[in-house]
């Protein structure tokens, strides 16, 4: 057991009592309460758990965190602008009504950012090569990939026409139960963003 | 807007019934394993009821179900639907307008990814008239006394819940107009709603839906038999194509999965099940396993004689997810084999080689098949194999369950079909109901997997014993290990033409599998499907395997493998007689009409018809292509819709296939959200075609022998073909598109191929029959 500092979107973050061989995913989603990043095979077979390491996406649920230690970690969390401003693929992808299940496309987003990064105007080929490793099992592909075009095309500037009506961001959580007693409550940010009651 | 009149209303009773007696039909296997039957079976009466909240605001509570439902809600009305403080009277409301004009809607149904967030609280709104802009939706908890049915099963929210949603929003306009007109001194049917604002043209006055709240909650409730509806020509939100409300919670990865509940000082668990399924506990090294780091408790659990509810395992919880993991690599476990399922893919394969057409016990029996084969000109046999497949949802099944001081289970379940799952921790934990709180959380896929609650029992199960919070999370291995597999199949075809190449006699004797002498779930024969009932003589028979293996509904149940089967025989035998596929559909259809006279849940010979059509003229039908390709098309009806599919393929000398475009013509009535609707199309275009060419589950000596995404692949980006979508927007009422759009693809692929190579696939998946997909 050993404590890591890593640099997550721009933060230190210290964490403690961790092995040195677990998986990055599992001290971004446990320990540091990023859950945005999924677990989908735990193989790096699937690209669910992608997030960028020194700009190159990878899968987080084969590197290591003690091989991460003294890289920047940006996680779905972090690539919007600290302003809130959405990256352009963030943008595309709601404008292109992308998800279904949403499951997977923190990870398609991440990965399809970083082809942006280095081919900022990507062909069909460049899409095919750069998205071949994220599996979505709703079968959003024909919208990612057009979301890709949107989001070159945002990033660049141009003019374009969302082929969707924005809908208003629906406030996340669900009703409680009337006449059922209420949820033992501790302040939202235990929670949230804190490490969770694990290791102690 | 132009009120359509109130045959609307009583066209929703109709509706009504026909949706009791085809679910009656389609779901009597359903019923008798408990699942999908919800409080469906309480009285469909529904009705409206004013809540008057303390901050000013309208509040409308549309029930279904027993009246008394209403009066007991109210009665423990604690909390209000928006989550936030109790502000007095807070039923289940549907719909709710506060003082600043904000409308907060309730989505009653499970989402996970079929987009039904969206696309009920737009049917509300609509008749509204609201902005959309200033709609919230807020997902309800399970409480079926309140809202009825609360599931994601068989393509019916839509279509079970127009009608009410319809009148929930027509009812809260009409209050909003009458306080509106009353103020005014005009007459109601002087005044108009739109965006959010009552209207009178003939002065120009303009009244926000949030300054009327409190005159409204005045008005009286009208009788939904009284309502008035918007005609189609006046929607503005219905049929456009419109964003999903959780697009930017999705994108910025703040949405909420099961697999992201936390509540304070959770801790995780893994529930280690058995190889063969069915196996029980004989040992194992808990002592060990406790001693791991991280690891809080280790303990059997014996199971409770079902594996849709809690099988038999060993349990750990420890303190975060790769503790859990790490201790489950090392835990050692003597498994008790002894009736634990024996099943072998291999053999199946050996006992479906020796199929007859003529075999089998008879199920189904029309005419006089066998004169039909006698006096026929030409006869044609084929055999078909089906594997069994896993669901492989991209969250893999977890659940978080937390056992409270208050002997409260409380569960946060990414589940499809949360009430038997309520109801069955209920039972095995010995609580009464109502200590069952389950929160439906957003699930990562379902396709039916979800329809099962095993993880909501095992996860309560554990939290129970663990005395705490726990989150069980299953890796992926445990996933493709422990499903609800949909069933394999084999079949023996024999088809019957007569002198001009008309179909007379069609025989099918499928092998699959069943114990006691009953199809296992999922497995049973679908005598409805077509072509089956058009053809003048019909006999379907079946063989059984004997099985341990827990099979399932996978999307579109039985469908989704048999169209395969049945579109592609069809197809053989239209290459026999020598005629234009396209053209023997149409006429195996004929005359425009229900299959059962009167039963709108039925295939409709001129929906059909019409797609068949549709998909035909978009898709190029008949003109040339260059060699090595080829169109098939093929058609299905299910869950009350009606899809035809035209898929482009090429195959290389090394059998390289691509399939470069889909064409679907689909016929569900008006489509409620078109982007959401044409995702769920393109979604199970690619989903079929990831089955068709990649997907087996198989077993020995009754173990799942796939475990992970290097041995059952999905379809990837760059082997998705173009895919265009063309609904007709018949005037029948809206029906479901989470299924439907799949079963036609796979045969469409497999004809197409055949008319690319002259190669009949036989046996799925395409790999196995020495293909390539690219």
């Amino acid at each position: 057991m050993a404590t890591f500092e890593l640099l997550v979107n721009g933060v230190r973050r210290s964490v403690d009592n961790v092995s040195p061989d677990t998986p990055l995913l599992w001290v971004l989603r446990d320990h540091l309460g990023l859950t945005g990043t999924k677990f989908g095979c735990g193989m790096a077979l699937c690209g669910a758990c992608t997030v960028h390491i020194d700009g190159t996406a990878q899968r987080s649920c084969s590197v290591a965190v003690s091989k991460a230690v003294g890289k920047a970690i940006v996680t779905i969390e972090g690539l919007a602008a600290r302003d809130g401003a959405l990256h352009p693929v963030q943008q595309a992808w709601i404008d292109e009504d992308v998800a279904q299940c949403g499951y997977c496309q923190p990870g398609q987003i991440m990965q399809a950012a970083a082809l942006l990064a280095r081919t900022p105007k990507p062909t069909d080929e460049d899409i095919d090569r750069g998205m071949n490793g994220n599996l979505c099992r709703c079968g959003t592909y024909q919208r990612i990939r057009k979301a890709i075009h949107t989001a070159a095309d945002l990033a660049a500037g141009e003019a374009r026409n969302p082929a969707n009506i924005a809908s208003p961001a629906a406030v996340p959580g669900v009703a409680p139960l009337p006449g059922a007693p209420k949820v033992a409550s501790e302040p939202t940010d235990a929670k949230k963003g804190k490490k969770k009651g694990g290791s102690q | 807007m132009k009120p359509s009149s109130v045959r609307a209303a009583a066209r929703s009773n109709e509706i009504r019934d026909f949706e009791s007696n085809t679910s009656a039909m389609k779901t009597t296997q359903l019923a008798s394993d408990g699942a999908l039957t919800g409080a469906e079976g309480l009285s469909r009466r529904t009705f409206l009821q004013r809540a008057t909240l303390a901050g000013g605001g309208l509040a409308l509570a549309f029930f279904l179900g027993r009246e008394e439902a209403f009066a007991e809600a109210a009665a423990g009305g604690a909390g209000n639907a928006s989550g936030g403080p109790a502000d007095g009277f807070t039923p289940n409301a549907f719909l709710r307008i506060a003082a600043d004009g904000n409308v907060t809607l309730i989505s009653k149904n499970p989402d996970l990814g079929q987009g039904v967030r969206t696309a009920m609280p737009m049917i509300i709104a609509e008749e509204l008239c609201a902005d959309w802009n200033r709609v919230n939706v807020v997902t309800a908890d399970v409480n079926p006394a309140a809202y009825g049915s609360q599931n994601a099963g068989g393509s019916n929210s839509i279509y079970a819940n127009w009608d009410r949603l319809r009148q929930a929003g027509a009812a809260a306009r009409t209050m909003l107009i009458a306080a509106a007109a009353r103020q005014w001194g005009v007459a109601a049917a002087e005044c108009t709603a739109r965006d959010g604002a009552v209207l009178h043209a003939g002065s120009g006055r303009r009244a926000s839906f949030g300054s009327l709240v409190e005159a409204a909650a005045r008005e009286a409730v009208p009788d939904p038999k009284t309502l008035t509806f918007l005609s189609k020509a006046d929607y503005r939100l219905l049929g456009r194509r419109l964003g999903s409300v959780d697009a930017r919670a999705i994108v910025t990865g703040r949405q909420e999965f099961g697999i992201d509940q936390v509540p304070p000082g959770v801790r995780v668990a893994v529930f280690a099940k058995a190889p063969a399924f069915g196996a029980k506990v004989a040992s194992a090294n808990l002592d060990a396993v406790k001693k791991l780091p991280g690891v809080r408790a280790a303990f059997v659990l014996e199971g409770n004689g079902t594996l849709d509810e809690l099988a038999p395992g060993v349990a750990i919880v420890a303190d975060t997810t790769w503790d859990a993991f790490g201790a489950l690599d090392k835990l050692e476990v003597n498994w008790d084999e002894g009736g634990a399922a024996k099943d072998s893919w291999k053999a199946a394969q050996e006992a479906a080689e020796k199929l007859d057409p003529n075999g089998g016990k008879e199920a189904k029996k029309v005419g006089d098949p066998a004169a039909a084969f006698a006096s026929a000109a030409k006869v044609i046999t084929g055999t078909y194999a089906c594997p069994y497949v896993a669901h492989a949802a991209m969250e893999p099944q977890n659940c978080t369950a937390h056992w409270r001081k208050d002997c409260v289970m409380e569960i946060w379940a990414p589940t499809q079909n949360p009430t038997p799952g309520r109801q069955a921790v209920a039972k095995l934990l010995g609580l009464p109901l109502e200590k069952v709180v389950v929160h439906m959380v957003r699930a990562g896929g379902g396709f039916g997997r979800r329809l099962f609650n095993e993880y909501m029992v095992e996860a309560a199960a554990i939290a129970q014993r663990y005395e705490g919070p726990v989150r069980l999370v299953q890796t992926r291995e445990a996933d493709f290990a422990f499903d609800f597999y949909r069933p394999g199949s084999f079949h023996a075809f024999k088809g019957a033409l007569d002198g001009r190449g008309r179909l007379t006699a069609w025989q099918d004797h499928q092998l699959t599998f069943g114990n006691d002498g009953k199809p296992v779930r999922a497995a049973a024969i679908g005598a409805e499907l077509f072509p089956g009932p058009l053809v003048p003589n019909f006999r379907l028979s079946h063989t059984l395997l004997p099985t341990g293996v827990p099979t399932g509904w996978w999307r579109a149940p039985v469908s989704s493998a048999e169209a395969w089967a049945l579109e592609s025989f069809l197809h053989e035998l239209s290459v026999a007689a020598g005629r234009d596929h396209v053209e023997f559909l149409l006429e195996l259809l004929g005359e425009p009409r229900w299959l059962t006279p009167g039963n709108p849940g039925t295939l409709h010979t001129g929906r059909a018809a019409a797609v068949i059509r549709l998909a035909a003229e978009k898709g190029d039908w008949g003109k040339p292509l260059p060699k090595g390709h080829g169109r098939g098309i093929a058609f299905h009806f299910c869950h009350r819709g009606h899809f035809a599919e035209l898929a482009e393929v090429s195959v290389d000398e090394e059998r390289r296939l691509r399939v470069h475009r889909v064409v679907v013509a689909g016929d569900v009535g008006p489509i409620v959200n078109r982007s959401g609707a044409e995702n769920q199309v393109e979604g199970s275009v690619v989903d079929a075609l990831s089955v068709l060419c990649l997907q087996k589950m198989t077993f020995e000596e009754g173990r799942a022998q796939q475990s992970n995404f290097h041995d059952y692949g999905l379809l990837r980006l760059p082997q998705t073909p173009r895919i265009e979508c063309h609904f007709i927007e018949s005037d029948y009422p809206p029906t479901g598109l989470g299924e439907p759009a799949l079963p036609p693809l796979a045969p469409a692929v497999c004809n197409a191929i055949f008319a690319a190579t002259g190669h009949r696939v036989r046996r799925l998946p395409l790999i196995d029959d020495g293909f390539k997909v690219t």
